[in-house]
């Protein structure tokens, strides 16, 4: 990998982390937990690592019986990730209430 | 243009697609579109992976999908809505282990022709993904009670961890020097396992919240590393944003309880202090503990009601019953909100999950900066299952090992009740002088059998 690659990496790195962080604070707190499931799905991004890994030799070795674990658990993280956000995210409503005098 | 160069400008739009569905949990209105967009980004990312021309095999992968899918749908259709703190913890150490399995695959690979660079994110996503898979399912067993939720102490404990941490970092470098060195390789595995399971004992479980925040934050980090190494793009971005919301997360609740980080990690806050262990007598007078018709009647009475949940209403399932009699009060002519601390709960944002539940309608649920005012003039204050909270001894009392931390300063208003399961001490362990006030009515007992008997009391 040459250092001109690595410069690029970087630049996204620190360039991501403040739209994150600027994405992030307008986040109400009645959000917070969604915030944090949705967040902790989309890490399962790793699957795609892992995807490469599995699928990228030509017969079955150390490097894809390790990938097969990979995928394994980054999609629990993805699936479960992304269910439990729905399922939160379902739940919240505005709703009237009627108020007698 | 070249595949490759596809791929990569399609990571580039599932990038946007995070981003925005990030942006749109902004407000309650357009979370759900933006949880849609986010699981698009992560669809259309993995059939272009799986489109990359040096892709062979498909038949573990397809094997691996539904073993975790079916996995993880499982436990997100099964998990209590009152359980999620420890359901994200486990889902967040499953994100860990993938990328430290994800850089030992990748190691294992193609371990001759590594440049530098390579090699040392390869090994930091090792580290810090091993870590936190271990430290997630400490953190899940903590919460679930599996294991003790006082902090774990034993002597020297912090130079014993400090020890491992540079003993892991000089195993890296003497892998970094010779990558052949798989005793080596496989030692910092062992002990980036460990320090998971030994950084997390320590703590305790009312800290478990800004732990788990911050095992997410790592996550990401640990993604960003293999991203490094994978020369990959969208792991980059992703890891960046998953790690800034984990750090964000674990400040707002830091600054919530007016703790530093360092002091959350290492303080071991919780552990039992003898002095104030004992119930019963406290700071000044005794508790006085109330009828439910008593407590009727001052709800009856009232104008304005703040409901204040805490862990109790979650650990009581409370909240749908809680729901009916807030209801049936607006119904009488009672203006009801809920007041909800940033700590409340086992996790940011836990309490505005349980009542959104029980259809508790958005608008009406408050954070601490918005409604500490109103608590002066409001009649009558329901705190159910909430302590340390409300425990004006963060305000006037310089010895306690909350004060400074900012409170819903419950005790202001005119009649404060008090749902409690039994006289014990709180979860961090501290005597509560609220519970002593003269404006405090104490009702004992399970929190939903008490809500209960008061909604039935309160509708005769």
């Amino acid at each position: 990998m040459d250092t001109g690659t690595i410069i690029i990496g970087l630049t996204i790195f620190v360039l991501a982390c403040f739209a994150g962080a600027e994405l992030i604070s307008k986040v109400p707190q009645t959000l917070h937990t969604p915030l944090m499931s949705g967040s902790n799905a989309i890490s399962g991004i790793a699957i795609l690592g892992a995807l490469i890994a599995t699928g990228r030799p030509e017969s079955i070795d150390a490097e894809s019986a390790i990938g097969f674990f990979a995928v394994i658990f980054a999609t629990v993280n993805v699936v479960g990730g992304y269910m439990v956000t729905n399922r939160m995210l379902q739940m919240f409503k505005k709703k009237k209430l009627k108020k007698k005098e | 243009m070249s595949t490759v160069n596809i791929i990569d400008f399609v990571y580039l739009i599932s990038a946007v697609l995070f981003m925005l569905g990030i942006k749109n949990l902004s407000s309650p209105a357009t979370a759900k579109l933006g949880n849609y967009l986010s699981m698009t980004g992560m669809g259309v990312a993995i059939i272009a992976t799986l489109a990359s021309p040096d892709m062979f095999g498909f038949t573990m992968i397809i094997i691996a999908i539904a073993i975790g899918a079916a996995i993880g749908g499982y436990a997100a259709v099964k998990v209590e809505m009152t359980s999620m703190p420890e359901m994200v913890a486990l889902f967040n150490g499953c994100g860990g282990a993938a990328s430290a399995l994800v850089a030992m695959a990748e190691f294992n690979g193609q371990t001759a022709t590594f440049a530098n660079f390579t090699l040392i994110t390869l090994l930091l996503s090792i580290i810090i993904g091993g870590l936190t898979f271990t430290g997630s399912i400490i953190a899940y067993t903590k919460l679930q009670g599996i294991i003790s939720t006082r902090p774990i102490t034993y002597p020297f404990q912090q130079i014993v961890n400090a020890g491992i941490v540079i003993l892991t970092l000089f195993l890296a470098y003497t892998v970094f020097q010779d990558p052949s060195n798989l005793f080596a390789f496989y030692l910092i595995i062992v002990l980036s396992l460990s320090l998971g399971v030994l950084a997390v004992i320590p703590i305790g479980g009312a800290d478990m919240p800004v732990i788990v925040s911050l095992l997410n934050s790592y996550s990401g980090l640990a993604v960003s590393m293999t991203g490094f190494a994978l020369n990959n793009n969208a792991l980059i971005i992703v890891g960046s944003l998953v790690g800034a919301s984990g750090l964000f997360l674990t400040k707002i609740m830091c600054d919530a309880m007016n703790r530093s980080l360092a002091n959350v990690l290492f303080g071991a806050f919780g552990a039992i202090d003898e002095s104030v262990a004992d119930g019963g007598e406290g700071p000044a007078g005794s508790m006085k503990g109330f009828e439910v018709e008593d407590v009727a009647i001052a709800l009856q009475n009232a104008d304005s009601l703040i409901i204040v949940p805490g862990y109790g209403m979650a650990a009581a399932q409370a909240q749908h019953v809680t729901r009916e009699l807030g209801d049936f009060l607006t119904e009488e002519g009672v203006e009801v909100r809920y007041a909800i601390h940033s700590v409340a709960g086992r996790m940011p944002g836990h309490m505005n999950v349980l009542l959104a539940e029980a259809d508790v309608s958005y608008d009406q649920l408050f954070a601490m900066e918005d409604i500490n005012d109103d608590f002066s003039t409001t009649d009558v204050v329901l705190v159910i299952g909430a302590n340390d909270v409300v425990n004006p001894a963060a305000k006037t009392n310089p010895s306690s090992p909350i004060y400074g931390m900012p409170i819903l300063e419950v005790d202001k208003a005119r009649t404060v009740v008090v749902l409690k399961r039994s006289m014990n001490v709180g979860f961090a362990g501290i005597e509560n002088e609220l519970f002593f006030k003269d404006n405090t009515m104490m009702l004992f007992g399970d929190a939903k059998a008490s809500i209960q008997n008061l909604l039935a009391a309160v509708k005769e």
